[in-house]
């Protein structure tokens, strides 16, 4: 399979200008910026099939859309680099190898919705990532890429870059706004949406940096080919970062659609030390888990993981051997959302601590048997009753780690240990 | 004697708000120079802040106590985040902690007699590929083994 995203990062000095340029960086922009109408950008990128790589999946063309372009106030283009979703770290390696990449996409969706003032939110933790960033804006501002009058098209864009400062809320993009306008990272109802009414209430679209990565090479070879590439619904290639009991853990480019068990057995070289699978979560710790069982039917796209019962979310696949004890790792699972639970919503924020709690007990022998239908209790409560989707995503793991492994949970209880045998 | 930038800070404020629309979006930028002009975000700078950045005090407290990285309390010379998040905990997070606490003769979300060090847990900071890891300062040190963490603590200045 030809890599799209990852096509630049073995290089060496990937990072640079001059080695982006002579692999064909910028071709896309100057086209872009001197020959194409936004609206002939968003339609191109409707027709890639292009879905958002943040997590959420929405195709990314339609979300541009969105975009009154009759409106007279600015708009604005923000790149979420605020990578937090346990499990994932291929925006990283984007960021650190392929800079340019990250720039050169966030000026094709700049210049599609109109945009002057552009921003890419990285979270404050990637503070080399930030400066291989800057580094790349100079190489770009120097070269004419970017600031007043670009390449002689009339068109003006500044892009600036943004630390946050440790929340993975943040990475949600109403959150983002939030902390961008100065606050704190709390969630906007929506609607009304970012397209009409984001940063300080002007249009706004956010795009997440794997999202924005893959927009030079769609310019460049045309919509057709990255539909080409995939299933029906799921267009083109995905990062996936691999980690936890697996031999060659690291980030993969796969065509949407790979079988989710070959890709573990022979892409990644199976579990070390003789050790089986246990459970394997496919989409960053918000996802549910899967039970060794349960992953044969499942091909890693959209459609395929919501089918048996997860979401491909941020590709963030995290594997799990039968050294797991599972209650353990629920408990890990839900404290970490405990601790980045923003609390402006009550059921998040008193639930997520209440589930956090209960499990700690379970794990440390303090469990009755009523605490699991307790926890689904909680869940249940949680779901769907909070301004953003982090309530969500605290609530489906909790609920899916006792459903998967029921029998796991029961006997800690009973035993007041891990139920495994001790290693 | 109040607590105000030099005049070199002064002019690093204003080139950093001239880059945003709107002042307050200035907001983590200043605090994030504010902390390295005067060490810690105090009291006493938060209420500085809040004046040059024409906001209520309860805003930039609101804002300081509720990101991770920032701190109102002073931070060690070299302030070791390790990261506690499920792929770093399947792969011995637990163990690295135990042993830096050991090292260091200190609990988790505490300071160094000396100053030099402070010990936190975090969560993912996403490098799970190349766990345990944990983050100094600015950087990152990964596939961490108990040897390593030991030679990387002795080699800090």
């Amino acid at each position: 399979m030809e890599k799209i995203l990852l096509r630049n990062i073995e290089a060496k000095d990937s990072h640079t200008l001059a080695v982006y340029k002579s692999r064909g960086g910028y071709q896309a922009w100057e086209k872009v910026v001197k020959q194409l109408a936004p609206e002939q950008v968003t339609e191109e990128v409707k027709s890639s099939g292009l879905r958002g790589r943040g997590g959420a999946g929405f195709p990314t063309g339609m979300k541009w859309s969105f975009v009154p372009k009759d409106n007279p106030k600015p708009k604005y283009l923000i790149c979420n680099a605020d990578e937090s979703e346990p499990g994932t770290f291929k925006d990283r390696i984007l960021i650190e190898r392929d800079p340019h990449a990250i720039v050169e996409g966030t000026m094709i969706a700049a210049y599609a919705i109109r945009c002057h003032t552009a921003f890419i939110y990285i979270r404050g933790e990637f503070a080399f990532g930030s400066r291989v960033l800057e580094k790349a804006l100079e190489e770009a501002y120097t070269a004419g890429y970017l600031g007043k009058d670009i390449l002689g098209s009339g068109y003006d864009l500044e892009l600036i870059v943004h630390r946050g400062a440790g929340a993975y809320i943040c990475g949600e993009e109403t959150a983002l706004i939030s902390s961008l306008e100065g606050g704190k990272g709390w969630p906007k109802v929506k609607p009304p949406f970012p397209a009409t009414h984001g940063l300080f209430g002007c249009p706004t679209v956010v795009n997440n940096v794997e999202t924005l990565a893959a927009l030079p090479w769609i310019i460049e070879r045309g919509a057709a080919q990255y539909a080409a590439l995939g299933t029906e619904k799921s267009k083109g290639t995905k990062l996936f970062s691999v980690s936890g009991h697996i031999q060659r853990p690291g980030v993969y480019e796969l065509e949407m659609g790979y079988p989710l068990k070959s890709f573990l057995e022979e892409d990644c070289g199976g579990i070390p030390n003789g050790k089986k699978l246990k459970g394997v979560i496919p989409g960053g710790a918000s996802m549910p888990v899967l039970r060794a069982d349960e992953i044969e039917p499942v091909r890693l796209d959209y459609e395929s993981v919501q089918q048996a019962g997860s979401l491909l979310g941020s590709g963030g696949v995290i594997v799990m051997d039968e050294t797991t004890c599972m209650v353990k790792a629920a408990w890990n699972v839900a404290r970490f959302f405990a601790h980045e639970s923003c609390g402006q919503c009550t059921p998040c924020r008193e639930g997520c601590h209440w589930m956090e709690k209960i499990f700690y007990r379970i794990e440390n022998g303090q469990g009755t048997m009523k605490d699991l239908d307790l926890i689904l209790s909680v869940s249940g409560n949680i779901m769907g009753n909070t301004i953003c989707p982090f309530g969500d995503a605290a609530a489906m793991p909790a609920a899916a780690f006792i459903k998967k492994y029921r029998p796991e949970f029961e006997a800690h209880i009973e035993q007041q240990k891990c139920a495994l045998l001790p290693l | 004697m109040s607590l105000e930038f030099t005049q070199q800070a002064l002019r690093q404020f204003n080139e950093i708000v001239a880059r945003y629309p709107k002042k307050d979006a200035a907001m983590l930028p200043v605090l994030y120079l504010a902390r390295q002009e005067f060490g810690h975000l105090s009291a006493e700078v938060i209420t500085y802040v809040a004046e040059i950045m024409d906001l209520p005090v309860a805003r930039l407290y609101g804002v300081v106590t509720f990101y991770t990285m920032l701190s109102m309390e002073p931070i060690g010379r070299h302030h070791i985040q390790v990261c506690r998040t499920l792929p770093c905990a399947l792969m011995g997070a637990e163990k690295i902690t135990a042993l830096l606490k050991a090292e260091l003769g200190i609990q988790v979300g505490e300071t160094t007699a000396d100053g030099k060090f402070t010990l936190s847990e975090v969560e993912c900071l996403a490098s799970c590929g190349t766990a345990p890891m944990m983050q100094i300062n600015d950087d990152y040190y990964e596939s961490l083994s108990e040897d390593r963490v030991e030679t990387i603590l002795e080699n800090l200045p």
